[in-house]
């Protein structure tokens, strides 16, 4: 230690005339663009999913309802509010955020003498920071779940295009943990799955790679996963929340690994329906589709003696007769339905109710009648030419494909309609041709723009690579028949297909037209039900707008012994009708343990 | 004239079998806790005093005033969620714990982390050890009655903060380090402002040198004060500065090395005097030395690139059966982290080695005896201790 020791402390002097750099004053200081303040949220990109909730390790996030946001398919409704006592502003959030509309504002400063006022709707709640741009968003360049759904691995046009066998291969054990670890088990897909389907949990299942549980949970609300697994129209896949940043989760194909990795004689075992107690009642399906499998499967495991009648030699319905082999094998139908057989169901084939036994019969037989019996007559576009013998109804070529019936296929064909029944029967057409002529012909043309076609897109998108044409937007006015033969049919543009009220009612620009020569006309715009077997009691029984029967929620008509489901009831696709065979069937044991008492 | 130089070996008075005589009737004696809400303290901990006149003849150290328990929180946390907790483990320092935390489950889900994070990880590593310096010598002189220093370096460390605002969003808990990288590389004109934020250092560390390092009342009372014996070092688990100002050359940057340490060229600050005056000299020298691998940092971290590594659904991402032990150098010596984890999304165990645990209660408790009681903060200042480490 010496003198200068003494003196050197005294340097600090020169900052005597300075102002002091410790003062500063708050109100000039604005947070970093990228700060980590109070949050804001775009409530029209939010879709409550819960997933800011869900990663929030300090429960300051919780899911409300806020005024003027309707629950609807792919929205809860619900919005998150935010608690200031507990969030520590680490932004987790913001990174999860599955429709990227959370983020932090740099807006840090705000004084309240209300406690309660830290607790608020982000987006809802009018702050001065509403809307503020700059803060923490979360950066392109990474992702905290992957966002790119693993592909599926399908047979190549060349392998596919004159076979039937099974095009999608389906997920490896590695594919399917991979894939379904991208779900973020918000659940906005069972809100809008027609059969709340516990689809988080089966996904679940995946990830642990238990297939018993993952079979459990399927079974619990849809007793036909191996042709739910390929044919549903995944509803749940369009509303699924991956869906607004990537791509949305394959659910569907997931449903299919766990029905594919468990074999049919261990069903019992894990579903634990050995043994079931009979009550001693007895219930009559009418139609062997996914509707009537559906109540059946149920009442059977509630202890009820079921007997379906099918019109047909085999059942399955529409999906055995609607949907070409190639997208569901007939062996995977026959898998899912052995099992319901296997419950002690019944099944009467080549019995037409009203034909070949009266509604009647049923009634006096059985406790319950469950009519399920779809639709199976198909719809003409009633166009000049419409009658001549080679213009066929899609779903009644569909059936006799199914039946192993031989189609006599033109070497021109032009299929009328945009559905996924219209793809269905191109793409058979594609291969009928290709097997008869080594080439394809067909042509699929509709009303509705390529923009708005109701067939899936990759329906579509695998008819085109499977050579078919698609040329939408064009309205079907007439058959050109020259000696008996048809020539092609005539169309004009199509402006619009509903009118401002959205009632179906097409416009056409009849200067725009064109000329689709064919030898054979399809037509696959709709199908309709048959009801006449329930001609006895029409009189009886209260009708709904549209020749609908009305029912309430769980299928039951005015006639308290007559159930109605499947597509006649909604839909039309299988999942509605597995949904509502299985509201029925809880419907019927209601209403006879209630006639019990 | 009074000597600065007292001889008190003779005190505290001990019986032929090495015991303290204390006799409590004798009104010599008296009980005294500093703290825990003692501006002196170097956060919420206390020590129990049993003092003879001004002199410390015993002491205990207090810790339980913040009942967090944050290693058994993480038990019932996701991997990700334990990101923003675990930095509240160190407050002011908190960089080291989602370093370390991101490296384990790194390590054991075999996870690659790009080059560009392993850079952007390395700067703010070093920007942390840069405040967290800063406002410790704030704290060694003001715990010495010299305020004035801290009035400095508090300013100079809040320009750090600034620059980390800058990069991730927050001053104090930076959470940008989540296992796979981190969430951003830099900002446009980042380093220029961080350069002119360096070379200001630069200049408040000079004046710091004249006001506290040459100081005659610092001096006086910090030279011999705290001296802690080579052969210690080992077997009280000493290390960092505490380590290095007894003369033993330990950095876990260069005896382990981690990120890019390897790629940096710097020489680890040692003293010899191993007293509370030698380690804030090599804390000072330490901070210099920081100054110049920010420095060289910014010469080399890139401006773009792959900065996060791909990872599993971090909503439930199971880590495999494991353990590891992962550490790192921060400003009180290793810090560690040693987990086990048993193959489910949650961590089996996670055990942090603050170095303070050692430094502020068994080391603390041996060296405190015989030192004047206006010298406690100071002495407990020198060792750099923050309790939350301890009661993690």
């Amino acid at each position: 230690m010496s003198f200068k020791d003494v003196l050197m402390p005294f340097t600090a002097w020169k900052y005597v005339v300075e102002k002091p750099v410790t003062v500063r004053n708050p109100k000039e200081v604005e947070g970093a663009p990228r700060y980590r303040g109070f949050h804001d949220n775009d409530v029209t990109a939010c879709i409550g999913c819960g997933t800011c909730e869900d990663v929030c390790q300090n429960g300051a996030i919780d899911l409300i309802p806020v005024k003027d946001i309707e629950t609807k398919d792919g929205d809860s409704g619900l919005r998150p509010t935010i608690d200031y006592g507990r969030c520590c502003w680490c932004a987790l959030c913001v990174d999860v955020c599955t429709t990227q509309s959370l983020s932090l504002t740099n807006y840090f400063r705000w004084v309240s003498t209300d406690a309660d006022d830290f607790r608020f709707v982000p987006g809802v709640d009018e702050k001065p920071w509403k809307g503020i741009e700059q803060g923490y968003r979360k950066l392109d360049g990474y992702d905290l779940y992957a966002t790119e759904r693993i592909p599926m691995e399908e047979l190549p046009p060349s392998q596919r295009e004159n076979s039937f066998v099974e095009m999608v291969k389906g997920f490896s054990r590695e594919q399917a943990i991979k894939e379904a670890d991208r779900c973020v088990a918000c659940g906005i897909c069972t809100a809008t799955c027609p059969a709340h389907m516990g689809i988080p949990a089966y996904i679940e299942a995946v990830r642990n790679d238990d297939m018993e549980q993952g079979l459990r949970v399927l079974y619990e609300t849809n007793p036909l996963p191996e042709i739910c697994g390929r044919i549903c129209t995944h509803k749940c896949e369009t509303v699924c929340s991956l869906n607004h940043k990537g791509d949305p989760l394959s659910i569907r194909w997931l449903k299919r690994y766990i029905a594919d990795q468990v074999p049919s004689d261990r069903y019992k075992e894990i579903l634990g329906t050995d043994k079931i107690q009979r009550n001693g009642k007895k219930v009559a399906v009418i139609g062997g589709g996914p509707g009537g499998l559906s109540a059946a499967h149920y009442l059977s495991l509630m202890g009820y003696a079921v007997t379906i009648y099918e019109a047909l030699s085999a059942p399955g319905g529409m999906t055995r007769y609607g949907i070409p082999e190639y997208r569901l094998p007939y062996d995977q139908i026959d898998k899912d339905i052995d099992y319901i057989s296997s419950l002690g169901v019944e099944f009467i084939f080549n019995t037409r109710v009203g034909t070949d036994v009266q509604l009647e019969e049923l009634h006096t037989a059985y406790d319950a009648v469950f009519a399920a019996s779809g639709l199976h007559l198909g719809r003409s576009t009633r166009i000049p030419g419409s009658d001549h013998k080679r213009v066929y109804q899609a779903i009644e070529l569909l059936r006799d494909v199914a039946d192993g019936k031989e189609i006599d296929v033109a070497e021109k064909v032009v299929v009328i309609g945009g559905g996924n029944v219209a793809m269905d029967i191109t793409r058979t057409i594609a291969r009928l041709q290709n097997q008869k002529y080594g080439k394809v012909d067909v042509l699929a043309t509709c009303l509705e723009g390529a923009d708005i076609m109701p067939a899936d897109d990759e329906e579509v998108e695998e008819a085109r690579e499977e050579k078919a044409v698609i040329d939408p937007g064009w309205g079907p006015q007439s058959i050109e028949i020259t000696d008996g033969e048809i020539k092609g049919l005539h169309v004009s543009k199509c402006l619009s297909v509903f009118d401002a009220e959205g009632r179906f009612n097409p416009s056409f620009d009849m200067d725009q037209k064109k000329f689709f020569a064919a030898d054979m006309v399809i037509e696959s715009i709709g199908q309709g039900m048959d009801f006449s077997y329930a001609k006895e009691i029409q009189d009886q029984i209260e009708m709904a707008p549209r020749g609908k029967i009305k029912t309430d929620s769980h299928g039951q008509s005015s006639l308290p012994w007559l159930f109605v489901g499947g597509d006649i009831a909604e839909g039309p696709d299988v999942i509605h009708a597995i949904a509502n065979g299985h509201a029925a069937a809880r419907g019927i044991d209601d209403f006879l343990q209630r006639d019990d008492e | 004239m009074i000597s600065l130089k007292q001889d008190r070996s003779k005190f505290p008075v001990r019986g032929d079998d090495g015991q303290l005589i204390i006799d409590r009737e004798s009104g010599q004696f008296s009980e005294l806790f500093l703290g825990p809400v003692h501006p002196g303290m170097t956060g919420n901990m206390s020590l129990e005093m049993l003092i003879q006149g001004d002199e410390i003849m015993k002491a205990k150290t207090h810790v339980g005033y913040l009942h967090r328990g944050f290693e058994k929180l993480m038990e019932r946390r996701r991997f990700i969620q334990c990101f923003p907790i675990c930095v509240r483990i160190a407050v002011p320092e908190p960089d080291f714990n989602e370093y370390l935390l991101a490296a384990t489950i790194e390590e054991l889900a075999g996870i690659e982390v790009p080059d560009a994070a392993q850079w952007m990880r390395t700067l703010l590593l070093e920007m942390s050890r840069l405040q967290s310096y800063l406002a410790w010598i704030g704290g060694q002189g003001s715990s010495f009655g010299l305020g004035l220093i801290g009035q400095w370096t508090i300013w100079a460390r809040d320009l750090v903060l600034d620059r980390f605002e800058e990069i991730t969003g927050g001053r104090i808990y930076h959470m940008h380090m989540p296992p796979g990288g981190v969430r951003s590389l830099l900002p446009d004109g980042f380093r220029g402002r961080m350069r002119e934020t360096l070379d200001t250092i630069e200049q408040v560390m000079k004046d710091v040198d004249k006001a506290l390092f040459q100081n005659s009342v610092y001096k006086t009372r910090s030279i011999g004060l705290g001296y802690i014996d080579p052969s210690m070092v080992d077997r009280w688990g000493i290390t960092g500065p505490n380590a290095r100002g007894a003369g033993v050359a330990r950095d876990v940057r260069k005896d382990y090395p981690y990120l890019k340490y390897p790629e940096l060229d710097f020489e680890v600050a040692v003293g010899k005097d191993s007293d509370a005056y030698t380690r804030a000299d090599v804390r000072r020298r330490d901070l210099l030395t920081t100054v110049d691998l920010i420095r060289q940092i910014l010469e080399r971290i890139p401006d773009s690139g792959e900065f996060m590594a791909k990872v599993p659904n971090v909503l439930h991402w199971k880590i495999p059966r494991g353990e590891t032990y992962k550490r790192a150098e921060c400003t009180r010596g290793e810090y560690g982290y040693y987990t086990v984890t048993d193959g489910s999304g949650y961590p089996r165990r996670i055990n942090v080695r603050g170095p303070s645990y050692t430094h502020a209660v068994t080391l603390l408790e041996k060296m405190i005896v015989n030192v004047n009681l206006a010298d406690a903060a100071g002495l407990m200042s020198s060792l750099h201790t923050y309790p939350p480490e301890i009661e993690r």
